[in-house]
């Protein structure tokens, strides 16, 4: 992005002025580097969400920002319903409520490293990743409408992880307002054999240990110690989560048209958060986000047999579970008073400080874990939420490192088995279920997920707690 | 000539572009590419079962991403990995059919999924001859 189209208001944080149609601002949380490497498009696309109808305070980027559809990857902004304010499928993404779920397996890296290529060998086999791949668990028709509204609830009800994982997952591991009749027959049909999948692309489950810890109050409340082995599950909503944004593009695009309302992309198709459309967008998306919650959940409890099987001593706990696309129904303060916002991210993370009502029990006084997802050859971090990212981004922070090299450009560039065996030269074992999706997504391809942590941090929407070396990794 | 399908850049996906004599061409050989992403060998597959595609849309390019969005979820229902395509279009609405087989990964490389079409760098267009279509999918 051109520096000098923007306004400097801090080391971190510059805003896009406001041009004709934009209703509010736009805010890029970033380091000077960071956002003088971002994509012109980041700055196209967060003033066209300026402009939709309803938008409070400002549009939103943060530090790992880049060209998305519709919305910025990175994006976040609130609507307020009771102005006119708009849902957007493009707010959402595609992939709804993908998300990162970290566990602690009471184990450090000593006593795993031994036995760690029997683990990741186990671990690909039992865990269903790559294109084509299927799920332990087949559903019927009725069955995965249970899913549908009951999330993780509905896995650990079925035996699929204990009790107190949810207690560790946003909303409790169910989202609130699901209507399965909202989603279409081919949606779900999808969704059948995909219950308890990877997925492929960007997702992956990984093997990591606690290599610094930066805020000790915090990682003593998220049970976190240096050495410490830790697992984590990035993946989706899976094909059903496609499908409901992919039906509802259609959906909203008409009622945009019926409502006049002005948009400068298709895939920011919205309709007014208080009209059918919207609100039948609203809870087909509460279903997608009950179908992720349930995924991470199922996996969950395929890690942990895989774990117990060779580590009985181990103890897998749920460390905390988030999710990056999504839009929710919070409360925020705007101008001195309480208003109920849809809050959309569109790959940013929920960060939010003490004493918010969503933060789990076990947190409430140092806020939520937030989860950012590194590549397989850098490194992943965990942060807490922090009081301050409340006024400054409605509680959000950064999702991951962001690409910095397209996916032809990083498969003409290298070779995934070249990339498997460098990885492995440097003690990390890689099990890919397809070559070429381990060369597109070589870590090189990446931004630095450090400055883009660091850029959070200093910023002020989340602090560092904690960072996390890659001791071996699944890709689909 | 450039070849009958192909891939291009996009920043965080992969965009993938089809080229033909007539419309129809076109349509079958952006198929090709988008499914050239889920297997390393397209030609590794054997079009040995088929399935009936139809889509309709409010303009040309909405049918391209309707067709295409149809294929990915067939693909899923049916587990098959398709290779061949025949489209027939008409006012706006398509009936095709698209054969291939299930995946077996002793014979099939894997190559990564594709969640869907998108919108973005969506172009239907004539270009002297040939017609071309493109899109950026989401993987």
């Amino acid at each position: 992005m051109e520096l000098k189209q923007l306004k400097r208001l801090g080391e971190y944080q510059w805003e896009i002025p406001r041009d004709k149609d934009m209703r509010v601002p736009a805010l890029v949380f970033a380091s000077e580097d960071l956002v003088s490497d971002m994509d012109e498009k980041v700055r196209e696309q967060l003033s066209n969400v300026a402009s939709l109808p309803g938008i409070v305070k400002a549009a939103i980027a943060m530090p790992d920002a880049h060209w998305g559809y519709g919305f910025p990857i990175g994006g976040v902004a609130a609507f307020d319903p009771d102005d006119g304010g708009i849902i957007s499928v493009g707010g959402v993404g595609y992939d709804i409520s993908c998300g990162v779920r970290n566990l602690l397996t009471g184990l450090t890296r000593d006593e795993i490293l031994p036995l760690l290529e029997s683990l990741i060998d186990r671990l690909f086999r039992v865990v269903p990743s790559g294109v084509g791949s299927e799920g332990k668990i087949r559903l019927k028709p009725a069955e995965l409408d249970d899913v549908l509204t009951g999330g993780a609830q509905w896995a650990v009800e079925m035996g699929y992880g204990l009790p107190e994982d949810l207690a560790h997952t946003e909303e409790e591991g169910r989202l609130e307002g699901a209507d399965p009749s909202c989603v279409s027959d081919i949606a779900k049909r999808r969704q059948y054999r995909q219950v308890g999948t990877l997925g492929s692309g960007n997702h992956y489950l990984e093997i990591q240990y606690v290599e610094e810890i930066f805020h000790q109050p915090s990682a003593e409340a998220f049970g976190l110690k240096q050495g410490d082995v830790i697992v984590a599950i990035h993946c989706g909503s899976r094909a059903l989560g496609h499908q409901i944004g992919t039906d509802y593009l259609q959906v909203l695009g008409k009622a945009g048209k019926k409502y006049q309302i002005p948009i400068k992309e298709r895939e920011l198709v919205c309709a007014p958060i208080k009209s059918p459309e919207g609100e039948k967008y609203y809870k087909a998306m509460v279903c997608g986000v009950n179908c992720a919650l349930a995924n991470r959940q199922v996996i969950t409890h395929l890690t942990r047999q895989v774990f117990h099987e060779i580590f009985p001593k181990a103890a897998v706990k749920n460390l905390y579970d988030v999710s990056h696309n999504t839009c929710k129904i919070e409360e925020h303060k705007v101008n001195g008073k309480v208003k109920r916002l849809y809050v959309h991210r569109k790959g940013a993370t929920r960060a939010f400080g003490p004493g918010r009502p969503e933060v789990p029990e076990a947190f409430k006084n140092v806020g939520q874990p937030v989860l950012i997802g590194g590549t397989m050859g850098t490194c992943s971090y965990i942060l807490v939420g922090q009081e301050t990212g409340e006024a400054l981004a409605w509680g959000s922070a950064c999702h991951g490192a962001g690409r910095s090299m397209s996916r032809r450009a990083a498969l003409k560039r290298w070779k995934g088995r070249k990339i498997i065996s460098e990885l492995a030269h440097r003690g990390i074992l890689i099990r890919a279920a397809s070559y070429r999706g381990a060369a597109e997504e070589a870590p090189e391809a990446y931004k630095d997920v450090t400055s883009v942590v660091d850029s959070t941090h200093r910023a002020g929407l989340a602090r560092k707690v904690a960072k996390l070396r890659p001791m071996a990794c699944i890709k689909g | 000539m450039t070849a009958f399908f192909e891939t291009f850049d996009h920043g965080a996906d992969i965009g993938i572009r089809g080229r033909g004599k007539t419309l129809s061409e076109a349509f079958e050989n952006s198929a090709k590419s988008m499914f050239s992403l889920l297997v390393e060998d397209l030609d590794t597959v054997i079009p040995e079962k088929s399935v009936i595609i139809s889509c309709e849309s409010f303009d040309l390019e909405g049918l391209f991403v309707a067709w295409l969005n149809s294929l990915l979820a067939e693909s899923d229902m049916q587990r098959l990995i398709f290779s061949d395509f025949k489209v027939k279009i008409q006012d706006l609405r398509l009936s095709g059919t698209a054969m291939g087989e299930p995946f077996d990964f002793s014979r099939h490389q894997r190559g990564v999924e594709v969640k869907g079409a998108t919108f973005t760098e969506l172009a239907v267009r004539q270009d002297g001859d040939w017609w071309i279509a493109q899109c950026v999918v989401d993987v």
